[in-house]
């Protein structure tokens, strides 16, 4: 490598919309693979019998567990609308620099929606009942 | 001085006409996820405060037992495909990026596969 001169890095430039949320995306998608591991551990769990499904319902039970489980649902409702974002950009919507500003404003906001969303039914504050009827 | 050809040594380095089967597998897989982690969402909110009796009758009822496979075999899929990237992208050592890539690799297949067969045990033998 030397001395030879390198283009200027990440931390040259101002934040700005695009790029902070490029790289909440790649992290979000990092945390996501983490989050699998308790998605996982769940499932087998509850095969494994009901002893192993008491532990692994206490642990997601805990403050810890419930710590998480809300932190996976915000990066995967991020993941997931700007996913469908980056979609829309691979079949050639929304390229100008303005609707990618606009885009990205619209991605957070439902991404926040469906968040707060999940958390109030998950902690009971909405009623789940009632939607879990219609599906 | 190599006997071999210049697309010989090519091969395997980048787009031998195989250039974009990661990147449209990465969007098909995506594509794929929307619905089904919606789905899935739902479903565990209908879940919250089941007992192990309720949660299992779920899993091995045939629709849930269906898009949960889906979903699982797809999700991980999905993320060996983000991570494989990521590491491409920023570890920069040559041996250090093969080894992280195939244990990221070998770990999605075996929760995978470890998910999918609770599923069918569950919807089998309950």
């Amino acid at each position: 490598m030397g001395k030879r001169p390198l283009s200027p890095h990440l931390q040259i430039y101002r934040p700005q919309i695009t790029s902070v949320m490029s790289t909440l995306h790649r992290l979000t998608g990092i945390l996501l693979a983490l989050g699998a591991l308790q998605l996982a551990l769940w499932i087998v769990a509850a095969a494994q019998g009901p002893e192993a499904f008491a532990t692994i319902q206490a642990f997601n039970d805990s403050w810890l567990g419930r710590a998480l489980l809300c932190g996976w649902t915000a990066a995967l409702f991020y993941h997931l609308a700007n996913g469908v974002r980056h979609l829309l950009w691979d079949v050639g919507f929304g390229f100008a620099p303005a609707q990618v500003a606009t885009s990205g404003w619209i991605t957070l906001a439902v991404a926040a929606a469906l968040t707060l969303l999940t958390w109030l039914v998950g902690t009971g504050i909405l009623d789940a009942g009632r939607i879990g009827a219609s599906l | 001085m190599t006997m071999r050809t210049p697309l010989h040594q090519a091969r395997g380095l980048g787009s031998a006409k195989e250039g974009v089967g990661h990147w449209w597998a990465q969007r098909v897989t995506a594509i794929a996820l929307v619905p089904l982690t919606l789905w899935f969402v739902a479903s565990l909110l209908c879940l919250i405060g089941a007992d192990h009796a309720t949660v299992l009758a779920w899993i091995g009822s045939p629709v849930p037992a269906v898009l949960l496979i889906l979903f699982l075999t797809i999700s991980f899929y999905h993320a060996q495909l983000g991570l494989q990237v990521v590491f491409e992208d920023y570890l920069h050592h040559k041996g250090g990026k093969l080894a992280a890539i195939l244990v990221v690799k070998f770990a999605c297949l075996l929760l995978g596969v470890a998910t999918v067969f609770s599923v069918l045990k569950i919807a089998f033998q309950g």
